[in-house]
């Protein structure tokens, strides 16, 4: 089984990304389960979501101790809230920030940044990210097909916000798999 | 067809298969999500139904009794606080027989607040009279809506059913779910036809004034019918598994129980997480296994003991607590298993949303081998 947790402030659309990952992932031929850890109910509010990926049925129901991803939606959040804890040896932690990171990931754990929000206020004209980096993480992870993402936004979203965020998602994906 | 879809969204689509005639409900976290689902379906007639937006749940259960007495098929929703309002009215539903059929998304009661699961709201009921389900998973969530109103509409029951899944844990979650089909669904649920009801041009009356003379004989009346119903949930749930695969005709299941020597005794999204922990301790050389309780009323007592008469302990965890005394579930198996000489601890878990873990179920399985148990498992003593 492998694990993803996806951090956020409320209103940036973590529960959703998390949805349509699984989503996606599903269409690939896995079990996936997405759920999400409110804590109170407002925008700006630290937010957690989680997605489980398994070749058979997913049983387990806590939230997502250690990770084999980690995507952090926000870099801000990452002074208040331990993003990176428990994350596992080799795994990934995407995070979206235009600067130079000034923080430092667990040994043996791979980091990619990206400059989500640009991407984002460019081709939605809004700084809403989680699609930029759903595409981010189906380029760095492969867990997702980016057709199958694709799929996902186009039955979520009315059809030019589906547009322009499958063109979000596209520029972070062909971004994360140039740099590799 | 196996589809991924939220456990809210889920169960909405479950419910609009049942054909529900009028739904009457009050939206409250987490349980929102199925009602607006509903009242979508409704606003795009894809349910022919009526649906009464009301000021609050004591009248949304109240609307239900209403279009209910005059046989319709009825559906409502709450959680929590909507169903502590709900109290007098669920009492009223089951003394006049009403098959009404609500699903509450579990969550813990104030105060304080809290939005997140335990099963306090759906326990704090189990006296009113309504056949209570709980689901392990989104599967089972929606699955057990059918079995539900087929056995409350039974006329030998007739009485109402809560679905219990537990909210965020499952309300909120997506995952894979094999979704029956609109003529499925025809072929398993017939048509409601009560044999009495609100009719102008016969009247009758439903929850009359009862005298000392008949007061007595009413209640009894309801536990019986409650009882007996375990018959009908046994061929409904048969009748189900013949028709799609997947058999409700037990009211307890067990998991690698067969040769346990500790059973772990639990009801609702927590069993997931506890097959996973067992799986682990029996890779270690542990008997452990779990019994999972699917009905909690009426309470299959006999089917406990015939289950657990094996064992050698038994650890029963309780997302509810009855204050100043113990878990609602423990009890019920300390009476089941009474004379037995099998020891049975209780252990408070996972109130108000606080997550459990596999290494907390262990845990408890390393508590009672030690004995020690009928206790808050887990306390921050730091905060107390």
């Amino acid at each position: 089984m492998r694990e993803l947790r996806i951090h956020g402030r409320g209103g940036q659309g973590s529960v959703t990304a998390a949805e349509l990952i699984a989503i996606a992932a599903f269409e690939g031929g896995v079990f996936a389960q997405a759920f999400p850890a409110f804590g109170v109910e407002r925008r700006g509010a630290p937010v957690q979501a989680f997605v489980r990926f398994d070749d058979k049925i997913i049983r387990k129901r806590s939230q997502v101790y250690e990770p084999d991803y980690i995507i952090v939606q926000d870099s801000t959040l990452i002074k208040d809230v331990n993003v990176f804890q428990g994350v596992k040896k080799g795994g990934i932690v995407i995070v979206n920030t235009e600067r130079v990171p000034d923080f430092k990931v667990p040994e043996g754990v791979k980091l990619i940044t990206i400059d989500a929000t640009s991407i984002a206020l460019k081709a939605i004209g809004l700084p809403i990210t989680n699609t930029s980096l759903m595409g981010a993480f189906a380029a760095a992870t492969g867990e997702i097909k980016f057709s199958a993402l694709e799929h996902a936004l186009n039955h979520r979203f009315p059809k030019e916000l589906a547009i322009n965020n499958i063109e979000a998602a596209r520029q972070a994906y062909d971004r994360v798999k140039g740099a590799a | 067809m196996m589809e991924i879809t939220e456990g809210s969204h889920a169960v909405a689509e479950a419910v609009k298969f049942c054909r529900p005639q009028v739904i009457a409900a009050y939206p409250i976290t987490p349980q929102t999500h199925i009602v607006e689902a509903l009242a979508e379906y409704v606003a795009n007639c894809e349910l022919d139904a009526e649906y009464i937006t009301v000021e609050n749940e004591f009248s949304a259960l109240s609307a239900c009794i209403g279009a209910s007495a005059a046989g319709s098929r009825t559906y409502s929703a709450t959680t929590s606080q909507g169903l502590a309002l709900m109290f007098e009215v669920c009492f009223n539903v089951a003394g006049m027989r009403l098959p009404i059929v609500m699903s509450i998304a579990n969550r813990a009661l104030g105060a304080p607040l809290s939005i997140w699961n335990d099963q306090q709201d759906s326990i704090s009921l189990r006296d009113s009279g309504w056949l209570q389900f709980y689901a392990e998973d989104n599967q089972e969530a929606t699955d057990l809506h059918y079995i539900a109103y087929r056995v409350a509409e039974e006329s030998s029951v007739l009485l109402p059913a809560f679905v219990c899944f537990d909210g965020f844990i499952l309300s909120h979650t997506y995952e894979p779910i094999d979704m029956l089909t609109q003529d499925d669904i025809d072929r398993f649920l017939p048509k409601y036809t009560p044999s009495e009801r609100l009719d102008a041009a016969d009247p009758i009356s439903f929850g009359m004034y009862a005298t000392p003379e008949y007061y007595h004989e009413f209640r009894y009346e309801m536990d019986r019918a409650l009882k007996e119903s375990k018959a009908i949930i046994h061929k409904a749930g048969k009748e189900f598994g013949q028709m799609f695969g997947r058999d409700y005709s037990a009211m307890v299941e067990g998991y690698r129980l067969e040769d346990a020597e500790t059973a772990i005794v639990a009801l609702g999204s927590i069993c997931g997480t506890t097959k996973d922990a067992i799986d682990e301790m029996r890779d270690e050389g542990k008997k452990v296994g779990l019994l999972k309780i699917r009905v909690f009323r009426p309470f299959p007592t006999e089917d406990v003991a015939k289950a657990l008469l094996h064992v050698k302990r038994v650890a029963v965890l309780d997302k509810n607590i009855s204050l100043g005394a113990k878990g609602a579930v423990t009890l019920e198996v300390k009476d089941a298993l009474y004379n037995s000489g099998i020891p049975v601890k209780g252990y408070i878990i996972g109130l108000g949303g606080r997550d459990v873990r596999k290494k907390d179920i262990k845990e408890i399985v390393a508590l009672v081998e030690k004995g020690q148990g009928d206790m808050f498992y887990g306390l921050r003593t730091e905060v107390l």
